[in-house]
């Protein structure tokens, strides 16, 4: 039996000082995508069963490119935040690591390829 | 560590199901699926700036019956995430917090998922149909 007091144990090992941030973003990104998620759902459904070119022009015009932008960076981010916490809550050890620092860069990598997919298809339009 | 046995709270099995802790898990099964979606949202991103192959073999997947499932499921989960989202936002500003009223939220919420994951699938399938 440990003879230290209970709270000595856990002070020093709480908030890692960014709860709020994390708070904040999710928010953020859920404000920017209440705004996207309409947008997209109304493009997406104009899309169906267009050929590349029409799908090309369409996502290829500034305006609507910019949302798209705005569109994948917010998922992105959205989703990393809200898997991080579930992996928090539900797995622990060595492969909660694992798949905090997996999640990370797939949610990275997948931003930037939907970014690069944008610009090539706005900069070739 | 407790040196005593402390009493546990009930198993989660013996709770009866109600729709708030219901509707807290779905947000959550949602969200972990919706960001599958997005990986799909990155592949058709892909997809239509690559060659018209890629393009292609896009369209047959998500033409394919099962690629038409995914789609529903996603529309459906994305619409469900985005109601009970606002659900989520509207508690931050602390309205609705009175019993009633989660309820009631929860409910409408249900109700407009479902007429609205309708009137989706109903638009995709006609626009696809006629293509």
């Amino acid at each position: 039996m440990s003879l230290r007091d209970p709270l000595a144990l856990a002070r020093g090992l709480g908030s890692a000082k960014d709860g709020v941030r994390h708070w904040w973003l999710q928010r953020l990104t859920a404000i920017a995508l209440m705004a996207l998620v309409p947008w997209f759902v109304v493009t997406a459904l104009g899309l169906v069963g267009a050929d590349q070119l029409t799908v090309r022009a369409t996502i290829g015009q500034p305006l609507n490119a910019t949302l798209m932008l705005a569109f994948v960076f917010s998922l992105f981010w959205h989703a990393q935040l809200g898997l991080q916490v579930v992996v928090e809550d539900y797995v622990h050890g060595w492969l909660e690591i694992a798949l905090q620092i997996f999640i990370k860069f797939a949610c990275a990598l997948a931003a930037l390829a939907s970014a690069l997919a944008i610009g090539r298809i706005a900069f070739s339009v | 560590m407790a040196a005593q046995q402390r009493p546990l709270s009930p198993h989660l099995q013996i709770y009866s199901r109600q729709i708030t802790s219901v509707m807290s898990i779905m947000h959550r099964a949602t969200g972990v699926f919706l960001a599958l979606g997005a990986f799909a949202l990155m592949a058709w991103l892909l997809a239509c700036a690559g060659d018209p192959d890629s393009f292609a073999a896009f369209q047959s997947l998500a033409g394919s019956m099962l690629g038409k499932i995914a789609l529903f499921a996603f529309a459906g989960a994305l619409v469900y995430h985005f109601l009970n989202g606002i659900r989520h936002l509207l508690w931050d500003v602390g309205w609705g917090f009175e019993i009633p009223r989660v309820y009631a939220s929860g409910y409408v919420v249900l109700a407009l998922t479902v007429v609205i994951t309708a009137a989706i699938a109903f638009v995709a399938l006609n626009a696809g149909g006629a293509a």
